[in-house]
């Protein structure tokens, strides 16, 4: 049965794993060069590799393919491996010869899944191993701006998906969801779109609905340190202020509220004109005179005696692996769970 | 044949169509505010847009469904419609009806063609419609690079092929190109993946090898200040192989800068005083001192400037029609290839 | 009775469409038994359960002593080829001797061979490639190597013409001599049914109408032709299968153990066809209309 299941996914499995070997050489083959820089100069990496258009190029796509691969193994693996039998009635070959039904779907999920968490596990660990000086510098940086892909923090949701063992995760379930619609729908073609439809929820359900559980979260209430709001966001110069950012101080940590709240604790919608002045003078006007400082630090002090402080609730950079490994883990659970669905399908199949 | 195409593809119409639709409307409702806030307060409404994360997230949808919307037409739409008549027959029962190869394959590519066209242009052009305050500014200020989307100019490759007219030629292409993997592969679902792959490839090479071809770039060179140096690329203080200039062409897509001499040569090697242009590291940024004048002094002198070669955003709609006629010409073949692949299908 | 296919009121529901209902049959062994009935009677439906790829709705089926399907051991003592004769079109024909070895026990590897041998099939060439004919003396193949004490064939000639049709029968005829094995096949061309099988089923309407060996069949019906008379004067033991009248002339068909001695009827031996077609033509008066199959004309 392994001999068959093979045969029938080999072709598949070489154009995925070519495609794979390829990134990761290309990964292998820059990698040191990067560690390299960072280890001369560990401040200005970020700098440096910013300006790497090749490096970046390498860095997107292996991005870009931790998200697309686990999409593609569902739909290119797992849609067709059983509604393409049905489609062409083999399956009563199959079944005719002495194998039971739970052994031939046991021996087709068994192959599919390991393909598809090997090909996830290569993508998402070649990619951290490569990424690790750019892991580090964004974890040792002051500031929270993101001017290019290389500051995104792993932890944010751009990346998390991606990288580290989640693909592993992400390309098992795929592959089960892929196999199921397959099995329940019938058709190689509507399971497919299906499979893809499933998997894009699933990359929309996960960021924003469980992953922010996974792991306790931060939760701090500080004093808005002077200078540390960013910008002010209202309707215009004359609309309500709705919102202060606040720049926050942890890299490499995943922000899920920074609002600011008031002395009782609620979160505050609409500010005061006066926190303007938090801002200073628009930029170009002429800065650094005595009465624009006197006035910020009046205004921020302002902020402290009304009772404003910032709520800021994250995941710290420090939680990376832990939630890694539950996101995994619970991916996992879901894909075992359609196999069992899976299971009883098939057994009720005609 | 009319009502038959349709009757095999309604489904796939349906689910597209109300997903277009969905698109379309959430652009409809949103669309008018946007203007607004631009219209009270120009200054400011990038940060203000960018802040508002329902507005970024229906842009982020939008530029990635203007890049995905063609592969799915092609791969779902194109791929099985000859293919899946093959795998399952059913050609020959059309082909004894009283209807000819040429006229069941015009039938379904040029239903498929309208229908693949209209979608990508619903998605595509509802964006743009909905983006215009958002390119006001950018193409103003020179919007903001990386990491916020809204920011990026939107004739730059991040988002060209997602907006505009484009879309419409890549779902076009796509969809033929469904169409002839299926003709000649016979099974649907390879002819799927060599029609994503095929699409995939077609994004990666058509901004270098083809949009930037398609209208005459600029160039311009710029004397080189302390108000454009901001930095230096190279593998130590004594090698330095590129400096990093800050070029004003707000909006443009730029696609090299160099540093050549006053006889338009490029510059490989640069004198080694050049990196006394910049106060060294670690120090504050200031105003130059005498030591960074003179550095900059001996640049012009020497007849150094940088050279910039870039497509200015009023060139954008050019690039557009132009690409998208590309596109359309490319389909024309493709679908010509197809009905040669039919009238020898057996 | 020794029996290799039993069934006891079974029945299948297609959502809300009934394809068999309270089907009881039994199904001697160590014979060729042909079933035969009209299109959409039944036949692949009761086929599919008694071979596993289809589960009951009500009644039970027991097929060599087991529930179909219920582990190897089960599998392994039945094969099977479906009506459209699947095979992998991707696979060469080697690779599906091979798929076949991987898959059962007590594949004999020498038959394989020696069939694909003698058929004249390219064992490098994909079974996409092959003909209808060849397909399904492949997909044949599969099922006698397999071994197996029952063999059940669903329709396997239908797409053949009628050459490849009767060397595919001659073939397995061959093979059940050789491997004595009982096989159950399904067919609604009487004519292949009577070369090969020595038992035959008619099902109609999910009903079994007549089962017996196709000799015993033959010797008990009788076509009568004598002056018009109503068919309800026959003698007890004469039961009437069909009937048609002309004006003068009335023409029965019948069963009966005893000889026919009534001197006003010619009495003919039937055809097999002939037989069938009238169990399947009365069957189908019956359930049209409940009309009774005799009419008295004023």
């Amino acid at each position: 049965m392994i001999w068959l299941t093979w045969r029938q996914f080999r072709v598949n499995a070489l154009v995925v794993y070519a495609a794979l070997l390829a990134v990761v050489a290309a990964l292998a083959l820059t990698g040191p060069h990067l560690a390299d820089v960072y280890d001369q100069s560990a401040s200005t990496f970020l700098d440096w590799i910013a300006t790497r258009r090749l490096d970046q190029s390498l860095y997107v796509v292996g991005t870009v393919g931790g998200f697309v691969v686990p999409a593609l193994i569902g739909a290119f693996w797992g849609a067709p491996m059983i509604a393409r039998e049905l489609e062409a009635g083999t399956h009563r070959l199959a079944w005719s010869q002495t194998v039971t039904r739970d052994r031939w779907l046991a021996t087709k999920l068994g192959l599919g899944l390991v393909g598809a968490s090997t090909a996830g596990a290569v993508l998402g660990l070649a990619t951290t191993w490569w990424a690790h000086p750019v892991d580090k510098a964004v974890g040792a940086r002051t500031d929270s701006d993101v001017s290019s892909i290389f500051q995104v923090a792993r932890l944010s949701p751009q990346l998390f998906a991606s990288r580290g063992v989640a693909p592993i995760g992400y390309a098992a379930l795929a592959f089960v969801i892929g196999v199921l619609a397959g099995a329940v729908i019938r058709r190689t073609v509507p399971a497919m779109a299906v499979t893809l439809a499933a998997y894009v929820v699933i990359q929309i359900v996960m960021p924003n609905f469980v992953r922010p559980h996974l792991a306790t979260p931060v939760d701090t209430s500080t004093k808005i340190a002077a200078g540390s709001i960013h910008g002010i966001m209202g309707r215009g110069p004359d609309g309500p202020i709705e919102r202060i950012d606040v720049g926050s101080a942890h890299p490499g940590a995943w922000v899920l509220t920074n609002q600011t709240v008031d002395a009782n604790g609620a979160t505050v919608h609409s500010f005061g004109k006066w926190v303007t002045d938090c801002l200073g003078p628009p930029p170009g006007t002429d800065k650094g005179s005595q009465t624009d400082a006197a006035q910020k630090q009046a205004c921020y002090d302002r902020l402290a005696s009304e009772g404003y402080r910032q709520h800021l609730s994250y995941q710290p950079a420090g939680s990376y692996w832990a939630l890694q490994w539950r996101e995994t883990g619970v991916l996992l659970a879901g894909a075992a769970l359609l196999c069992g669905a899976c299971f009883w399908r098939v057994r009720r199949l005609s | 044949m009319i009502w038959l195409t349709w009757r095999q593809s309604r489904i796939q119409v349906a689910v597209a169509g109300s997903a277009a639709l969905a698109f379309a409307a959430a652009l409809l409702l949103t669309g008018p505010h946007l203007a607004d806030a631009y219209a009270q307060d120009a200054h400011s409404f990038l940060a203000w847009v960018s802040a508002q994360r329902s507005d970024r997230t229906l842009y982020d949808i939008g530029i990635l469904a203007g890049f995905v919307l063609p592969a799915l037409v092609g791969a779902f739409w194109g791929a099985p419609m000859v293919a899946r008549e093959i795998e399952a027959g059913t050609h020959r029962l059309v082909w004894t009806q009283s209807v000819t190869r040429d006229r069941w394959l015009g039938t379904k590519v040029g239903l498929g063609l309208l229908g693949a066209m209209v979608a990508a242009g619903v998605v595509a052009l509802g964006l743009s419609w909905w983006a215009h305050p958002i390119d006001q500014v950018v193409n103003l200020t020179g919007g903001s690079d990386g990491g916020n989307i809204l920011g990026v100019p939107r004739i730059l490759p991040d988002v060209f092929a997602a907006r505009g007219l484009a879309p419409i030629g890549y779902a076009a292409i796509a969809f033929a190109f469904g169409v002839l993997a299926g003709a000649v592969l016979r099974r649907t679902v390879p002819a799927m993946a060599v029609t994503v792959a095929a699409y995939v490839l077609l994004q990666v090479f058509m901004p270098g090898l083809v949009r930037t071809h398609l209208v005459g770039a600029h160039a311009t060179t710029t004397p080189i200040t302390a108000e454009t140096l901001h930095g230096f690329r190279g593998r130590g203080p004594d090698r330095i192989d590129d400096l990093l200039i800050d070029v004003d062409t707000p909006g443009a897509w730029v696609r090299s800068t160099r540093t050549v001499l006053a006889s338009g040569k490029k510059v490989g090697t640069y004198p080694f005083w050049v990196s006394t242009c910049l106060p060294p590291p670690g120090t504050e940024p200031a105003e130059p001192g005498a030591r960074e004048q003179s550095c900059f002094d001996r640049l012009a002198s020497a007849g150094y400037g940088e050279q910039v070669i870039y497509h200015p955003a009023s060139q954008y709609w050019a690039l557009q029609w132009r690409e998208t006629g590309v596109l359309l010409a490319g389909t024309g073949l493709l679908v010509a290839a197809s009905f040669w692949r039919v009238r020898r299908l057996t | 009775m020794n029996a290799v296919i039993s069934t006891a009121g079974l029945g299948k529901r297609y959502r809300r469409r009934w394809a068999l209902t309270d089907c009881t049959l039994d199904v001697p062994a160590g014979k060729v038994v042909g079933l035969v009935g009209p299109n959409g009677a039944g036949k692949t439906t009761l086929l599919s359960m008694a071979v596993g790829m289809l589960a009951p709705t009500t009644g039970t089926i027991e097929v060599l002593g087991g529930r179909p399907a219920s582990g190897p051991e089960q599998l392994a003592k039945v094969g099977y080829v479906a009506q459209d004769t699947p095979t992998y079109t991707g696979l060469t024909v080697d690779e599906h001797l091979r798929l076949g070895a991987a898959l059962n026990p007590r594949w004999d590897d020498a038959v394989a061979r020696d069939r694909i041998r003698r058929l004249g099939v390219d064992p490098a060439q994909r079974a996409g490639r092959l003909s209808g004919g060849q397909r399904a003396q492949l997909a044949l193949t599969l099922g006698i190597a397999k071994r197996p004490e029952l063999l059940v064939l669903d329709e396997p000639v239908a797409s053949l013409d009628p050459l490849a049709r009767r060397e595919f029968l001659q073939d397995l005829m061959e093979a059940v001599a050789e491997h004595e094995m009982s096989v159950v096949l399904s067919s609604h061309l009487v004519s292949d049914l009577e070369r090969v099988c020595d038992h035959l089923i008619v099902l109609v309407d999910s009903r079994v109408q007549v089962a017996g060996d196709i000799d015993d069949l033959l010797a008990t019906h009788h076509r009568l032709t004598g002056p018009r008379r109503d068919p309800e004067t026959l003698p007890a033991d004469q039961q009437v299968i069909s009937a048609s009248h002309t004006d003068r002339q009335s023409t029965l068909l019948v069963r009966t153990e005893a000889p026919v001695l009534d001197p006003a009827w010619s009495v003919d031996q039937l055809g097999l066809e002939d037989l069938v077609l009238a169990y399947m033509s009365g069957a189908r008066d019956v359930a049209r209309d409940e009309r009774p199959a005799f009419e008295v004309l004023s």
